[in-house]
């Protein structure tokens, strides 16, 4: 039992009150209506942040490899190998039962976006890891420029899916965001590999990292935005305690990267790589962020029953 | 409303006749469930016991929570059944049909529920589960596979009812079956074989629905102006529970929530959306690489 005050119980100490209108909302002893998911947030907020910067790694490694950014292509393509296999890890690791992991490709299941993104996954890493392996040995260059195409495709899915799964729940402050979601999902991937390019890259190649990072920061600004204005009092779990503060410190550092990237990143490196370390360390407190806000949302029941009297009304 | 339908052809809301059909049961038996009519209810937690013996599911905290008569708290990987005590105070309209005159119209009164899975039409749960341990049986109702389940904990918060839960010392996830075993023998579950007042009543989905129509209908008339069924409709948010209820308040009072539906109703519209995002991220990575490009050669002229 959680000790805070149950709502029912003040309500109904004073029986004349029964008689007035009813109150905004009651619960059964102030207890949750859903479940909150068991997840560790470390592994799954966690590989939301390694997911998006996999994905978006990959686009940006393409390009890279299109106009001739050898660095950059080989780091986000050697991080983006590291990022998702640091995601299977995590995933794997959340299992209850982490040895029937295999289970995972048994069916596939266009209503399940976990099933999606296991399949997702599972194309999407060899390819990556092949893209990686080739650009750091040298071997078989056309059979890399191949895996790192076919990544670059499937990589803005891997970056995005994630907010369906999050969003494919009863958790008031993801499913009621679902369309705002994936798109804040976009942009703190898009900030996270522009990060990555922006530490690993020299001054002469991190041109396009400063655009997507700027891209990104404004972009994952007016998700935000929408979805609060989505959510309504909902949205209180996103302002408010944990999430709260994992969420405005993910906007200040998101903001601050962008723009010390953006203004000073192309003569100074070091000015480069702290807007880089900014901007990842930006989108994965996003992730944990929303994250948590999704926890608080599912824990107080007033979040679940308010929304849904006020559709009815 | 109406449904979505996906290729498989199934629908994600809205009515659906035939559950056990359309999850590939060819001629499959009626849908059973169960009707749970709490204004006759007395507590006695007889279906808890029932459920946790027949099943053999371990024992879950032994704590007092000081709250009610209630200890057990809420559903759970270990607790399929669960008896709610609401104790309000206040004045209540009291039925005519109860005849005690030393007992007048008092100030306060129980509410006692037992809660228990809803076996959804639309299960969110099923829908979700990436393994495909979930599953829909010839009968309607939904259950975990537990030899392929592999913890993955989706479930959890996909259940607008907060029913399905991951056992903390075994990592897979549990919930009512309704007695998927008994029912293969011809037997009613535990729990409404030990309901002595009958709150518990099983059988075919259709049947409890007249039942329940008309057991409303009596209350109402009888001057209990709060019952009311909950979870009986097809059109609802989850296209209509396979265990639905007669409450006498609210119910968010019993800790069930007022307007649930499947999450999985709006997945065609987060796949889009996620689709339109996928292809934004790339626009914005291109649109990266060709500004500084333009830009840069303008720079040079």
């Amino acid at each position: 039992m959680t000790g805070t005050p149950t709502r029912k119980g003040e309500r109904r100490r004073k029986g004349e009150e029964l008689m007035v209108p009813r109150a905004e909302f009651d619960s059964y002893y102030g207890r949750p209506v859903i479940k909150a998911p068991a997840w560790k947030d470390r592994d799954i907020a966690g590989y939301f942040f390694t997911g998006g910067l996999a994905g978006a790694g990959s686009v940006l490694a393409a390009g890279a490899q299109l106009t001739g950014r050898r660095t950059m292509a080989k780091t986000l393509k050697v991080s983006s190998l590291a990022a998702v296999s640091l995601s299977t890890a995590a995933l794997i690791n959340d299992l209850g039962r982490p040895d029937r992991f295999l289970n995972m490709l048994r069916v596939c299941k266009p209503t399940s976006p976990m099933s999606v993104g296991s399949w997702l996954l599972a194309g999407y890493g060899p390819l990556a890891g092949a893209a990686a392996a080739s650009a750091v040995t040298g071997w078989l260059p056309r059979a890399g420029a191949a895996a790192t195409g076919a990544a670059a495709l499937l990589g803005p899915a891997v970056a995005t899916y994630t907010a369906v799964l999050a969003a494919d729940t009863a958790v008031p402050a993801w499913h009621g965001a679902h369309r705002e979601l994936p798109y804040l999902f976009a942009a703190s991937a898009t900030a996270a590999a522009s990060g990555m390019a922006l530490v690993t890259s020299p001054t002469s190649e991190n041109a396009p990292a400063r655009y997507a990072a700027l891209l990104a920061a404004a972009a994952d600004k007016a998700a935000v935005t929408a979805a609060e204005r989505r959510l309504g009092m909902v949205a209180e779990t996103y302002r408010s305690g944990r999430a709260g503060k994992l969420l405005r410190c993910a906007q200040a550092l998101t903001v601050a990267g962008a723009a010390t990237a953006g203004l000073l990143g192309r003569r100074s490196r070091p000015a480069a790589v702290a807007g880089g370390l900014a901007l990842l360390t930006g989108s994965a407190l996003t992730r944990f962020g929303v994250f948590h806000a999704g926890l608080a949302s599912a824990e107080d029941p007033k979040y679940t029953v308010e929304p849904q009297r006020r559709g009815q009304e | 409303m109406t449904g979505v339908f996906f290729e498989t052809g199934s629908l994600f809301s809205g009515p659906e006749r035939d559950p056990a059909g359309d999850a590939g049961h060819p001629d499959p038996p009626e849908r059973v469930g169960f009707f749970t009519d709490t204004s006759v209810c007395i507590g006695c937690k007889a279906c808890e016991v029932a459920c946790k013996e027949w099943n053999a599911i371990p024992e879950d905290g032994l704590s007092l929570t000081g709250m009610s008569y209630d200890n057990t708290q809420g559903l759970g990987a270990s607790t399929w059944r669960h008896v709610a005590f609401i104790e309000q105070s206040g004045p209540h309209e009291v039925p005519e049909e109860v005849p005690d005159e030393s007992q007048p119209a008092g100030d306060m009164r129980w509410l006692m529920s037992s809660d228990v899975c809803k076996h959804c039409t639309h299960a969110a749960c099923l829908d979700v589960c990436p393994t495909g341990s979930l599953f829909r049986t010839e009968y309607g109702t939904v259950v975990v596979q537990e030899d392929i389940c592999n913890g993955c904990g989706y479930c959890v918060p996909a259940c607008p009812y907060g029913v399905i839960e991951q056992r903390a010392d075994d990592g897979r996830a549990f919930k009512c079956t309704m007695c998927y075993d008994r029912l293969g023998a011809g037997q009613e579950p535990a729990c409404a074989k030990a309901c002595p007042t009958d709150s518990i009543q099983f059988g075919p989905l259709d049947e409890l629905r007249e039942r329940a129509a008309l057991r409303v209908d009596q209350l109402q008339e009888a001057g209990v102006p709060g019952a009311r069924l909950y979870g009986h409709d097809p059109e609802d948010g989850v296209g209509g529970d396979g265990a639905f209820f007669l409450l006498l308040d609210e119910p968010e009072v019993y800790g069930l929530p007022p307007d649930p539906v499947v999450t999985t109703r709006d997945l065609p519209a987060m796949w889009k959306h996620a689709g339109a995002a996928a292809l934004s991220l790339a626009a914005g990575a291109a649109a990266s690489f060709v500004l500084p490009a333009i830009l840069g050669r303008k720079g040079r002229r």
